[in-house]
C-alpha cells in the first residue's frame, strides 16, 4: 500500500541527505584541478624533435599551422660530404583557429607535438592567441610523461620483435658479449616494464643538434629525463 | 519621560530584528540551499565563507538606477514596496520573544497580526497593477487568487489555537500552551505553515513569480532598492511567519530553564524560529512549483477541510478536558 505523503518525505530526505554530503563544487582559482594526464588543454612542441615534414600543418582540418623554414648546410666532416637540415623558422598555432582534435600530434612521425593538461591561456584579443614555438615550447614543461602500459593489455609490437630478435641473438652469439646477456633477460620477460627494454638501445639515436637545441629552448632542461629518444619534462609546474 | 524612552528603545529593538534577522535568513538559505544542491554558494563575500554577501547585494542594489516605466502609474508604482514590507514590520511589535517581552502586548494580537499580514499582499497586487505590463498584471492577479484561496485555512488554523488557548492574545496563547497540543494542533499546524507560505508566495506555492513563463510577476518592473525592499519583505516574511508559528504552535519561548531565568525565552523563541525558517528553505529545495490549478485545489479542497476537521476537532476536546 502506498502511504500518503510518502513521495514528499523521500523528496525532503534527498535534499537534507546531499546537504550532508561534501558538495563537489571545484574551487577553481583557488584550487588547481586534477586533469587527466591526457587531457586536452594545449600542444606542445619540442623544436629540436622537429624536421620541419609540414604533415602537421598539412593535416590541420582547419590550417591552424604556420611553418616556415630554410635550408641550413651542415660543413662536412673529414673524409665526408656536406649535409642540408631544414631549420625551423616558425611555428605557429592559431588557437583561435584550433578545434583541439590532435591529429597533428598523431600525425607527427618525429614526437615533436605533445598535449599539455595546461589551460590558461585565455587572451583578450583573438589575435593573441596565435602563439609561436618559443611559448609552445615553454608548454613541453607541463606535458606529463604517458601512462604506463597497462600489464593485462596486448603488449606493443615493438618490444615484441625486439624481445625475439634479441632472444635470436643471444641464442646465436653465446657468451661473446656479457653485458647484452643481462639486456636479453630484462627485455624476455613479460612482466618486465614495458619502455624499459628499448630504452638503452636507442640512447645514441639521439642526435647530437637535438641535444644542441634543446639549450637553446628558454626553459632550462634540468630534470628531464630521456625516454625513447623523447626528452620529458619533470612533471612540476614550472610558473 | 521614561516612557517615552522606553517605546523608543521597543521601537528600535524592533527594528534591529526586524533588519537583522530577514538577512540571516537570507544567508541561510544562500548556504543551505547550495550544499542541498551540492554547490558551495558564496565564499568570497566578506572573507569567510561568504558571511558578506547580502551586505554586498544591497550595496548593489542601492547603486542601481531606479527606473520607473513611462506608462506606469507612479505614485502607486513607488508606493508597493513600502506597502508590501511595512506590514511584516508592524506584525513584529506584537509577537511576544519571552515572559513579558513583546514590543506591545495587544488584546486582540492575534487578530490583529492576520489582518496585517493579509495587508502585504495588497503591495504585489499594487505593484502588478501599476507596473503596466502584462506579465506584472498576471503576477498581481495570481497574487491576489491566492490571498483569496489561502487566507481561509490560514485564519481557521489560527482560529482553532485561539478557541485552545480561550484567548486572543499573543503572549496568553503561550502561557496557555501545552506540550501534548503538539499532536493536538497538528493538523493546524500544518495547515497553517503551508497556507503561510503560500501568502508569502514561496515555493513551491511561487506561481505569482513563475519566473519561467510570467519573468518575476508583479515585480518585473522592478529595479535598485525598491527591487531589494521587495526581497527584504520576502524575508521579513519568513521571518514573520516562522515566529508566529512558533508561537501558536510550538510554545512561542516555552523551553526548559525558562522558569528560573525567563531571558532563555529569547533563545528559544530565536531557535524555533529559525528550525522553522530552515523548513521554509529546505521545502523550498524539495518540491517543485505547483501549477495554478494545483495551487487552488490543494486550498479548497485540501487546506479548508483540514482546517474545519481541526477546527472541530478543537472544539471537541476543548469541551471534553473542560
Amino acid at each position: 500500500m502506498k502511504i500518503p505523503g510518502a513521495g514528499l518525505a523521500k523528496g525532503l530526505a534527498v535534499t537534507m541527505r546531499t546537504m550532508t554530503r561534501r558538495s563537489v563544487t571545484g574551487q577553481y582559482p583557488d584550487v588547481k584541478p586534477e586533469l587527466p594526464p591526457r587531457s586536452r588543454g594545449v600542444i606542445a612542441l619540442l623544436e629540436e624533435n622537429c624536421t620541419v615534414c609540414m604533415l602537421c600543418a598539412r593535416e590541420c582540418p582547419d590550417w591552424c599551422i604556420y611553418i616556415d623554414s630554410h635550408k641550413e648546410t651542415i660543413p662536412a666532416p673529414p673524409g665526408g660530404r656536406e649535409r642540408q637540415r631544414n631549420v625551423l623558422d616558425r611555428f605557429d598555432i592559431d588557437f583561435s583557429l584550433c578545434m583541439y582534435c590532435g591529429i597533428c600530434i598523431e600525425v607527427c612521425p618525429f614526437d615533436a607535438l605533445f598535449w599539455s593538461p595546461e589551460f590558461e591561456y585565455a587572451e583578450l584579443d583573438i589575435r593573441d592567441l596565435t602563439h609561436g614555438k618559443e611559448r609552445l615550447g615553454e608548454w613541453m614543461a607541463t606535458v606529463p610523461p604517458p601512462p604506463a602500459h597497462d600489464d593485462s593489455g596486448v603488449r606493443p609490437k615493438e618490444l615484441e620483435s625486439a624481445a625475439a630478435a634479441l632472444a635470436k641473438a643471444a641464442a646465436g652469439a653465446g657468451s661473446e658479449r656479457p653485458s647484452r646477456h643481462r639486456r636479453d633477460k630484462a627485455a624476455a620477460e613479460p612482466g618486465a616494464p614495458a619502455a624499459a627494454a628499448p630504452e638503452p638501445a636507442e640512447e645514441p639515436a639521439v642526435d647530437a643538434l637535438a641535444v644542441e637545441a634543446v639549450e637553446d629552448v628558454e626553459t632550462p632542461p634540468t630534470g628531464r629525463r630521456a625516454l625513447g629518444g623523447v626528452v620529458w619534462a619533470p612533471e612540476e609546474d614550472e610558473r | 519621560m521614561t516612557e517615552a524612552l522606553e517605546v523608543v528603545l521597543r521601537i528600535v529593538l524592533v527594528l534591529g530584528v526586524f533588519l537583522v534577522v530577514p538577512l540571516l535568513v537570507g544567508q541561510t538559505e544562500h548556504k543551505a540551499m547550495a550544499h542541498m544542491q551540492s554547490r558551495l554558494g558564496p565564499m568570497y563575500a566578506g572573507g569567510f565563507h561568504g558571511w558578506a554577501q547580502l551586505v554586498a547585494d544591497g550595496v548593489k542594489f542601492a547603486q542601481k538606477e531606479d527606473i520607473v516605466p513611462a506608462a506606469a502609474d507612479r505614485t502607486v508604482f513607488k508606493l508597493a514596496p513600502a506597502v508590501a514590507l511595512i506590514p511584516y514590520l508592524v506584525v513584529l511589535v506584537a509577537i511576544p520573544v519571552a515572559p513579558d517581552w513583546v514590543g506591545h502586548d495587544l488584546d486582540a494580537g492575534l487578530f490583529f497580526v492576520l489582518a496585517v499580514m493579509g495587508v502585504g499582499v495588497l503591495g504585489s497586487l499594487m505593484a502588478g497593477w501599476a507596473s503596466a505590463n502584462k506579465f506584472s498584471l498576471l503576477g498581481g492577479l495570481r497574487s491576489a487568487a491566492q490571498l483569496m484561496a489561502y487566507e481561509l485555512p490560514f485564519i481557521l488554523a489560527a482560529a482553532s489555537v485561539a478557541m485552545a488557548a480561550g484567548t486572543l492574545s499573543l503572549p496568553g496563547i503561550v502561557e496557555a500552551w501545552e506540550p501534548w497540543w503538539l499532536l493536538w494542533q497538528l493538523p493546524g499546524a500544518v495547515v497553517f505553515f503551508a497556507a503561510g507560505l503560500a501568502e508569502l508566495q514561496r515555493p513551491p506555492f511561487d506561481m505569482p513569480v513563475a519566473d519561467s513563463e510570467i519573468i518575476f510577476g508583479a515585480y518585473t518592473e522592478y529595479t535598485g532598492l525598491r527591487f531589494a525592499l521587495f526581497l527584504l519583505a520576502e524575508y521579513a516574511g519568513i521571518v514573520v511567519l516562522s515566529a508566529l508559528t512558533a508561537v501558536l504552535f510550538l510554545g512561542g519561548w516555552r523551553g526548559p530553564f525558562v522558569d528560573a531565568v525567563p531571558a532563555i525565552g529569547v533563545v528559544w523563541t530565536l531557535v524555533k524560529t529559525m528550525a522553522l525558517a530552515f523548513v521554509v528553505i529546505w521545502l523550498r529545495v524539495a518540491y517543485p512549483r505547483l501549477r495554478e490549478d494545483q495551487l487552488q485545489r490543494l486550498a479548497w479542497q485540501g487546506l479548508v477541510p483540514l482546517a474545519l476537521g481541526q477546527l472541530a476537532l478543537t472544539g471537541v476536546v476543548a469541551v471534553v478536558v473542560a
